[in-house]
């Protein structure tokens, strides 16, 4: 497969072997009714091996949700079967109701619709922690 | 308008600000007996207490001040579900600053995103404690006369003690200061502070026996293992006599020690130790009142 093949759409590419499945599910493309294609283990010059995921409409991606699980991905917007953006994700700084906390002391478990919000406290590790209670984050068993 | 959730919130020259200012209330209480005439304080405690409610109503009684509140969570709106937003902006129409402790590690600083009034953080669960870490602060600095160059056990609970975790923030940030942390190793400090003091290059041991720690510590912070932090009554019983500081134990330290508990204690130091003069506690709790005194002055714009 290439890029081309898309007319209108978006490309995720660049992210980490084995990780296409958790961002499927975490950008909810199970519910899209376009085609979309994950493609495991592909060849890459930088990576060695990389997962891409290509999705045949042009859909709004979470940025946050995306960065926080595959930071360095690529998101390529396809228009007309050309790439019409590139985009390089950061980790985002502070990522809200992307994830939840799990810690059953904190004030999240309890009071009625407050907002679940991370902040990225040591960027080397991508450790995330919750701004209530500080509790580190456990990375992708917590998706909301 | 500024709230206190956090002791990491406080400059080092804020920190040092209120303690001068506590130290002349001590000095002179009648300079300040009407410094916050008409106003008054909300103490929202969840979670039952002893020193820290009292020592705030003293504290605003002792500035001329009056005293709304409620002490435990049956006694609010919140045993029929109320959330602690709803509540604080509620409470924040009747107060002109609010004391929330709570059971649930982030209701403060939930509390001061709804209030229109500035909330003090007296305890959220095992979290932080800010204003006992003013309290320990100032019992140190009345003791040694400084901050800098001291060696500081902390010994017990210190992963669900709250007071352990403020303090250690607030001392590392002095110049060559030693932790020395002693501890099962069930109730170790929480990773995340370590990574804190190896990052800011802060030195500290980890050990479990107290016996061992004891003769290089100039200052000793004995903690209680405490019951409500724990979801298993085993784990409880099998932890809570882990650390019991006695006249034997003792012999060992330097004589200048200063030993300090946030209180209340159940039998982790002798009452045998209660009259030597290495002890502090008595003293810090009626510490935490004074420095209550210069929090609320400074948060409510009081000269």
């Amino acid at each position: 497969m290439i890029l081309n093949t898309i007319t209108n759409g978006v490309v995720l590419d660049h992210i980490q072997a084995g990780g296409a499945m958790d961002i499927y599910k975490a950008l909810n493309l199970d519910k899209l009714g376009c085609q979309v294609a994950i493609i495991k283990n592909a060849t890459s010059v930088k990576m060695g091996r990389k997962d891409i995921l290509k999705i045949c409409e042009p859909i709004d991606i979470n940025l946050d949700v995306l960065g926080y699980l595959a930071p360095g991905v690529t998101v390529n917007i396809i228009k007309d079967g050309k790439v019409a953006e590139r985009r390089h994700i950061d980790p985002p700084e502070t990522i809200k109701d992307v994830i939840r906390c799990t810690n059953p002391r904190c004030i999240t478990s309890i009071e009625q619709e407050l907002p679940n919000i991370f902040k990225l406290t040591d960027k080397e590790n991508l450790v995330y922690r919750c701004i209530y209670c500080e509790s580190k984050c456990k990375k992708h068993g917590d998706i909301k | 308008m500024r709230s206190l959730i956090d002791i990491k919130e406080l400059s080092t020259q804020e920190i040092d600000e209120l303690i001068a200012v506590a130290k002349d209330i001590i000095s002179d209480p009648a300079k300040y007996s009407e410094k916050c005439k008409g106003k008054k304080l909300a103490t929202l405690f969840y979670e039952a207490s002893t020193r820290t409610r009292l020592s705030f109503e003293a504290a605003m009684y002792e500035l001329g001040g009056n005293v709304l509140g409620f002490s435990s969570a049956d006694n609010s709106s919140a045993s029929k579900g109320e959330s602690v937003a709803d509540t604080v902006r509620v409470c924040s129409g009747y107060a002109d600053i609010i004391a929330m402790r709570h059971p649930k590690e982030g209701a403060p600083l939930v509390a001061s995103m709804h209030s229109l009034v500035p909330i003090i953080n007296a305890g959220d669960g095992g979290h932080n404690h800010p204003t006992q870490t003013l309290t320990d602060l100032l019992t140190i600095n009345r003791e040694k006369g400084r901050f800098e160059n001291l060696v500081v056990g902390l010994c017990g609970d210190l992963k669900f003690g709250r007071t352990v975790h403020s303090l250690i923030g607030a001392m590392a940030r002095y110049n060559n200061v030693k932790f020395v942390l002693i501890s099962p190793d069930e109730l170790k400090v929480p990773s995340y502070i370590k990574q804190e003091l190896d990052k800011d290059g802060v030195e500290y041991v980890e050990t479990r026996s107290l016996e061992d720690a004891i003769p290089e510590l100039d200052i000793l912070y004995m903690t209680r293992v405490q019951r409500e932090r724990f979801f298993n009554e085993e784990d409880y019983l099998r932890l809570k006599d882990t650390y019991i500081l006695n006249m034997s134990k003792l012999e060992k330290a330097k004589e200048d020690l200063s030993i300090l508990h946030p209180l209340p204690r159940v039998n982790e130091i002798s009452v045998e130790i209660d009259n030597d003069k290495r002890a502090c506690y008595f003293e810090q709790a009626l510490n935490g009142k004074y420095i209550r005194m210069a929090l609320i002055m400074k948060l409510l714009g009081v000269e």
